[in-house]
């Protein structure tokens, strides 16, 4: 039990226990963790604005993607008519900015298709998001092989907070979290946050949830499903768009061919996760995304003792292998998480289904 | 109930007025192959209420979509108070007081009682968020007005049928209706329920609410209604007071002939018992038991009776006997045979046969062809397969033959099921089922939603059926059905068998009281609070 | 007549889809004109989809020659031969990749995981050949080739047994499974299972289980499995009880449980099945190839997408699309060469065709009706299960 295959298995449990809290609190790990969470974090809150209002969008993958390649094509474009100094904010430039904001409106543009194919031709959902997904990384990766951008506008900065306040004890923490990155990270907090009271406590958020959960009803009472499902598809596509910006624009200075890793799915699965909640999807993201932190600290700064050891002694012996596993791992904690979770998940009533109105033909 | 000064919901309108509250002259609506609505003329007047009595597809509901703004009528007026108005939508009804209460319920079940009655209504504390405090306080008022509390952060989801319906009317009355349309709003509700909500309806008349009250169910609407108008494939037909008719003259007018109501159910000659079940304990998805010791037996040539209140337990006893759902303990034998806990192909081997109460869920694929379906529990016997393949000749002459014994009107044996009306695809199930070898046949709604003619037809089946010496348990929620064909009647409360009794004798007042209360008779009606119409809304 | 009339009922919105997708590409094309001429080339789809014809068929319709393009339809057959050749070895592991969609659609099951399987599939052949090189051809070719529709058959187990008893939806774990297959193998091939000598990381040559070529350069083996294993399973499908509880399922759960199907069994078996198809395609690409190489970069998987959507998820519809589809990708070199444009654009046309597939109430509706609907029993259900948890 203690000794596995010569192994002292419970030794090094303990080991990376203490390394693992060490990291948390003492080195840049939690910062990390939320910078990497960010795009699932996103793309969930788009996943969780679709979904509660009815419509299954796997196509968050796509919509990512394309908002990616869109924001830095634009970043590049208006660095090279007008270079800039960077600005106080985030050390934003004009190019940075354009770029964002093409991202969000590529994701809203994306989201306006999947929105029409969902619910006015009433395809298959699924389908649907497949489609958007394979023609996203056709369409871009086409383009970039085209194009060739070769400039760059670079990335925005992020907050410096002077050391003596990151070196308090429990809030330095904190700020040293939420407050050391870009400005798209920075904002994911306030963006869950504000999902979260809008969707339990406002008119919007009631209207929302009735839509999703038995739209025949909204329906009989006056409210317009259509035009309901329409907006916060939309509006979700917003949220995929700065995670695409995200990727390009603060956390890459560049654009690869399909760069978003299969990072859409995961953010699916954090919103099953979360129970179709912003706040427990962001939970998600970081749990899904401490896997793949954890594994940049362990090569970077392996733990100290036997077990540090041992970890050394594997990346020797088969370094692609030692590589490709922590690539692979936060693929595999999403898969034993939803393995785990998902039957006690129960998602909007009404997700998937078209709604057609009483009496129409 | 004490009575406080009322905030008046609307003043009570003088006798003087002569206007009718609502009127709608000669509504004309058609959809493609059929008129819904031929010419109809309706006069509800303020305090009234009014019961438009019709079959299935007579064309009530759609009359009743129009005034709702589901729907707008190809010609004709509706006339409120006398002004003509046109209306554009649901919503255009509500904020011109018109409510609806519909047949299926429609409540958010994961949402509260207030969220789901300020849902398209809401009271605002600014312009983003909602007003709680404001909205709760109105509706326990509106409530205690009516002769109910309730508490509006229950989720809808687990409150009773007859509690659901009450948050509806409050739904109807939060939005300040002067005329309110109930469609079928018995139909799932127990004898005493439906005395209950009677008497709330009788106070909302007596306040000056108009009330339209949508049903096929004879007695209940000479019990209620002030009026009545029948309509018959889209026309009316008549308009009577209920002490000048009775339900033969108005069943006469429902379907335009005499109807035999009661079909010939002749002599049972009962055997030995072929279905035996004892003390089954089955729980429900959240793991609640639900059945709780059910003992009975079914004997050969003998239809049992299972009356009750849905969501007694009758459905996962019904699962449990199919096969669909494992009891946590208890026996059922079927022919001698242990069958506790098999599934549904063991079962339908050993001869037992099932018409679900749920027919597109269960009963039918109805993206397949028909004769696919006439072959669904059977498609793996010869000769519908042979060997290897399926034998689609013998399937085919299998379905001809199917056609014509069970009268099912479909252009092919090729066609969807789909394409099939209610009730060709009940008589579909029912060929498909009734023509095995059986020893035992479990039907669980077998004629919720048809019309009158496939209702007969597939009665007339049981009986001769039951003749043969089927072993046959009948589980319906519609009480007239469970009366008319069962020869002995088991009664189903909480779970458990609370009476056990001879169908032709069997009264529906004792039968409905068992169903509501679990007992024959109800301790005297005391004056002071705590009897009548009251109680509170106690969730499950 | 009847006959034409079933079929172009069927065929009607998968046809205009391709079409309307060609269309919308030769607007992209001549787009593209810009970057790779700095001028607008109006004509330039004419040559892009002239050579790709000619490079999947071996016709040729324009002669384009010192920059005048002049009409001149001719034929080599020789060149024909090799062309046809190129296109039905490209379509053989697509019918298959397709199949693995196609059957899952039957079920009501969206496998996107193609891309995982396919990669397991050609990673255990490529093993076990490299295992039994030395032994009798026959021997050695079906040995290799079992061993990776096994290695698919249980990578796509692994979903269906976690849909049926957990829940957890196939297309989240599909993909999640494709990404874990891609590092992992990556490893092992680096690590473990490297050859000395070759100048990249690869497997062993797999010797005597390399695909047998029966025509041509490049006409192996693989195509008659193909064409076999689709009579078989429209056999599967449409004519044996097993084939019937797949589509009852697929069409209605609960009417499958209450007919006495066992609805798990029947998706993790349908789900293996899927595996096993796309594990047979990825075995015929690496024994055609010779060893696994340490990064397969494969796009059949998600290729058999678009094969079972265009195919309507129907074995022949599928042959049909992976001919389609493989003829596009056969002569993407061609095109490549002669137009100057990048070859990814064969992913964007097949993008938009599956675009217009799925609008294709739309499509209908332009066609006032006269084609069939895309039978909803089956792909209905695959968004419908995306809400359910319970099997």
């Amino acid at each position: 039990m203690e000794v596995l295959f010569g192994l002292p298995v419970l030794g090094f449990v303990f080991q990376f226990l203490a390394y693992l809290v060490d990291a948390i609190f003492t080195t840049n790990l939690s910062a990390q963790t939320l910078q990497l969470a960010t795009p699932i974090a996103l793309g969930a809150l788009c996943g969780v604005m679709n979904e509660r209002s009815g419509i299954v969008n796997i196509g968050i993958e796509g919509m990512m993607l394309t908002a990616a390649f869109v924001g830095f094509m634009a970043a590049v474009v208006v660095n090279e008519a007008m270079p800039a100094d960077r600005g106080p904010f985030f050390g934003a430039t004009p190019a940075l900015i354009v770029g964002v904001l093409a991202a969000v409106g590529a994701g809203m543009l994306v989201s306006l298709l999947h929105a029409w194919l969902s619910i006015s031709v009433r395809a298959d959902q699924i389908i649907s998001g497949t489609v958007i997904n394979i023609t996203a990384l056709g369409l871009t990766g086409y383009l970039n092989r085209l194009i060739k951008p070769s400039g760059s506008a670079g990335t925005f900065d992020t907050i410096q907070l002077p050391a003596q306040i990151l070196d308090l004890p429990l809030v330095g923490w904190i700020l040293r979290m939420f407050l050391s990155s870009g400005p798209i990270t920075t904002s994911v907090i306030i963006f869950v946050i504000v999902l979260q009271i809008m969707l339990f406590r406002s008119r919007w958020g009631l209207r929302t949830r009735a839509v999703g959960e038995h739209p025949r009803a909204a329906d009989t009472v006056g409210i317009d499903v259509i035009r309901v499902r329409y907006r916060n598809v939309i509006l979700g596509g917003v949220f995929a768009g700065l995670a695409g910006a995200w990727l390009t624009l603060e956390f890459n200075a560049s654009f690869q061919n399909g760069m978003s890793a299969n990072r859409g799915f995961i953010a699916l699965a954090a919103v099953i996760f979360g129970r179709w909640t912003p706040i427990g999807a962001f939970g998600g993201a970081l749990l899904f995304m401490v896997s793949e932190a954890l594994g940049i600290a362990i090569r970077s700064n392996p733990p100290p003792g036997d077990l540090g050891v041992f970890l050394s002694g594997i990346q020797a012996s088969y370094p692609s292998l030692y590589n490709n596993f922590f690539g692979a791992l936060p693929y595999l904690l999403t898969l034993i998480v939803l393995a785990g979770v998902v039957g006690r998940s129960i998602p909007p009533a009404a997700v998937g289904q078209p709604y057609v109105k009483e009496g129409a033909t | 109930m004490t009575e406080s000064v009322p905030e008046s919901v609307t003043a009570p309108v003088p006798e003087s007025v002569t206007a009718p509250a609502l009127e709608m002259r000669g509504i004309t609506k058609s959809y493609p192959g059929v008129v819904a609505n031929n010419g109809i003329d309706l006069q509800v007047r303020p305090g009234e209420i009014h019961a438009l009595l019709g079959e299935n597809g007579a064309g009530k509901s759609t009359l009743m979509n129009i005034l709702y703004g589901l729907a707008t009528p190809d010609s004709g007026e509706i006339l409120l108070d006398g002004t003509p108005v046109a209306i554009k939508g649901p919503s255009d009804a509500i904020a011109r007081g018109i409510s609806m209460v519909h047949q299926h319920f429609m409540l958010v079940p994961v949402l509260s009682v207030a969220e789901n009655i300020l849902l398209g209504a809401e009271t605002m504390a600014n312009p983003i968020f909602l007003d709680r405090e404001e909205a709760h306080r109105r509706i326990v008022e509106l409530g205690t007005r009516f002769g109910f509390d309730i508490d509006p952060d229950v989720k809808v989801g687990s409150l009773s049928v007859g509690w659901q319906q009450r948050v509806e009317i409050l739904k109807a009355l939060y939005r300040q209706a002067r005329i309110l349309v109930l469609d079928e709003p018995t139909a799932v509700l127990t004898p005493q329920e439906t005395k209950e909500i009677f008497a709330v309806l009788r106070r909302l008349a007596d306040e000056g609410h108009s009330i339209i009250f949508i049903s096929h169910k004879l007695y209940e609407v000479l019990e209620i209604a002030d009026r009545i108008t029948v309509i018959r494939r889209g026309k009316v037909v008549g308009s009577r007071i209920p002490s000048e008719t009775d339900e033969d003259d108005l069943a006469a007018l429902m379907v335009g002939r005499n109807v035999q109501l009661v079909v010939d159910r002749g002599e049972s000659h009962p055997g030995e018992p072929a279905l035996i079940v004892s003390d089954l304990r089955v729980a429900d998805d959240r793991g609640h038991e639900v059945v709780n010791g059910m003992s009975f037996e079914v004997r050969k040539g003998e239809i049992l009776g299972v009356a009750g209140v849905a969501g007694n337990g009758q459905e996962e006893l019904v699962e449990a006997l199919t096969g669909l759902r494992r009891p946590t303990s208890g026996a059922v034998s079927l022919t001698g045979h242990d069958v506790t806990g098999s599934g549904p192909r063991e079962l339908q081997r050993r001869g037992m046969s099932f018409v679900p109460g749920d027919r597109h869920r269960f009963g039918l694929v109805l993206s397949f062809p028909l004769a696919d379906n006439l072959v669904l529990t059977q498609y793996d016997e010869a000769p519908f397969t042979r060997g290897f393949l399926r034998n689609d000749d013998a399937i085919a002459e299998w379905a001809k033959r199917a056609i014509a014994e069970y009268d099912i009107r479909t252009p092919s044996a090729t066609v969807p099921a789909s394409t099939l009306s209610g009730g060709n695809q009940q008589k579909a199930i029912v060929a498909r089922e009734f023509s095995r070898k059986l020893s035992a046949l479990v039907l669980d709604q077998p004629t919720r939603g048809l019309d009158v003619g496939s209702i007969e037809f597939i009665h007339r089946q049981v009986i001769a059926k039951r003749d043969e010496g089927a072993a046959i348990l009948l589980v319906s929620a519609e009480l007239d059905e469970v009366l008319e064909l069962s020869d002995r009647i088991a009664v189903v409360y909480r779970g458990e068998i609370v009476a056990l009794v001879d169908g032709p004798t069997a009264e529906r007042e004792e039968i409905g009281l068992l169903m509501a209360a679990g007992r024959r008779s109800i301790p005297p009606v005391e004056t002071e609070a705590g009897a009548g119409a009251g109680g509170s809304a106690v969730p499950g | 007549m009847r006959l034409l009339r079933r079929i172009w009922a069927l065929a009607a919105v998968p046809t205009v889809s391709i079409l309307l997708a060609l269309l919308l590409g030769s607007l992209l094309i001549i787009a593209s004109s810009l970057a790779t001429e700095k001028a607008l080339n109006p004509l330039l789809p004419l040559v892009a989809y002239e050579s790709l014809l000619q490079g999947a068929t071996g016709l040729s319709f324009i002669d384009v020659t010192g920059g005048v393009i002049s009409f001149a339809p001719s034929i080599n057959p020789e060149q024909a031969g090799r062309a046809l050749t190129n296109t039905l070895a490209a379509a053989a592991p697509l019918v298959l990749t397709g199949l693995a969609v196609g059957v899952g659609f039957k079920a009501g099951l969206f496998n996107i995981g193609g891309t995982g399987q396919v990669l397991v599939g050609g990673f255990v052949a490529g093993l076990v050949g490299g295992m039994v090189a030395q032994q009798p051809v026959p021997i050695a070719v079906t040995i290799a080739i079992l061993a990776g529709a096994l290695g698919g058959a249980i990578y796509g187990f692994i979903p269906g047994a976690l849909k049926a008893f957990t829940g957890a939806h196939e297309v989240v774990s599909t993909i999640m499974l494709n990404s874990l297959a891609s590092f992992v193998i990556v490893g092992l091939v680096n690590d473990i299972f490297k050859i000395v000598g070759p100048s990249f990381a690869r497997t062993a040559d797999v010797g005597n289980a390399a695909m047998p070529i029966v025509f041509g350069r490049n006409g192996n083996l693989g195509i008659f499995i193909v064409l076999a294993l689709v009579g078989l399973t429209y056999v599967l499908i449409y004519r044996t009880p097993l084939g019937f509880e797949i589509r009852t399922v697929g069409a209605n759960p609960s009417a499958a449980r209450y007919a006495g199907m066992s609805p798990r069994r029947l998706i993790v078996l349908t789900m293996s099945l899927c595996g096993m198809f796309a594990g047979l395609a990825g075995a015929f690409e690496i024994l055609s190839l010779g060893y696994y190489p340490a990064v397969f970069g494969t796009t059949i998987g998600f290729g058999g997408i678009t094969v079972a959507l265009l195919g309507r998820a129907h074995p022949v519809g599928i042959l049909l699309a992976a001919l389609l589809l493989g003829a596009m990708r056969a002569g993407a070199p061609s095109m490549q060469i002669t137009a100057k444009i990048p070859i990814e654009i064969i992913d964007v046309i097949q993008g938009l065709i599956l675009l217009f597939l799925a609008a294709e109430a739309v499509i209908r509706r332009l066609m006032r009706g006269r084609a069939a609907p895309v039978t909803p029993g089956e792909l209905g259900t695959v968004s419908k299960s995306y809400g359910e948890t319970t099997v």
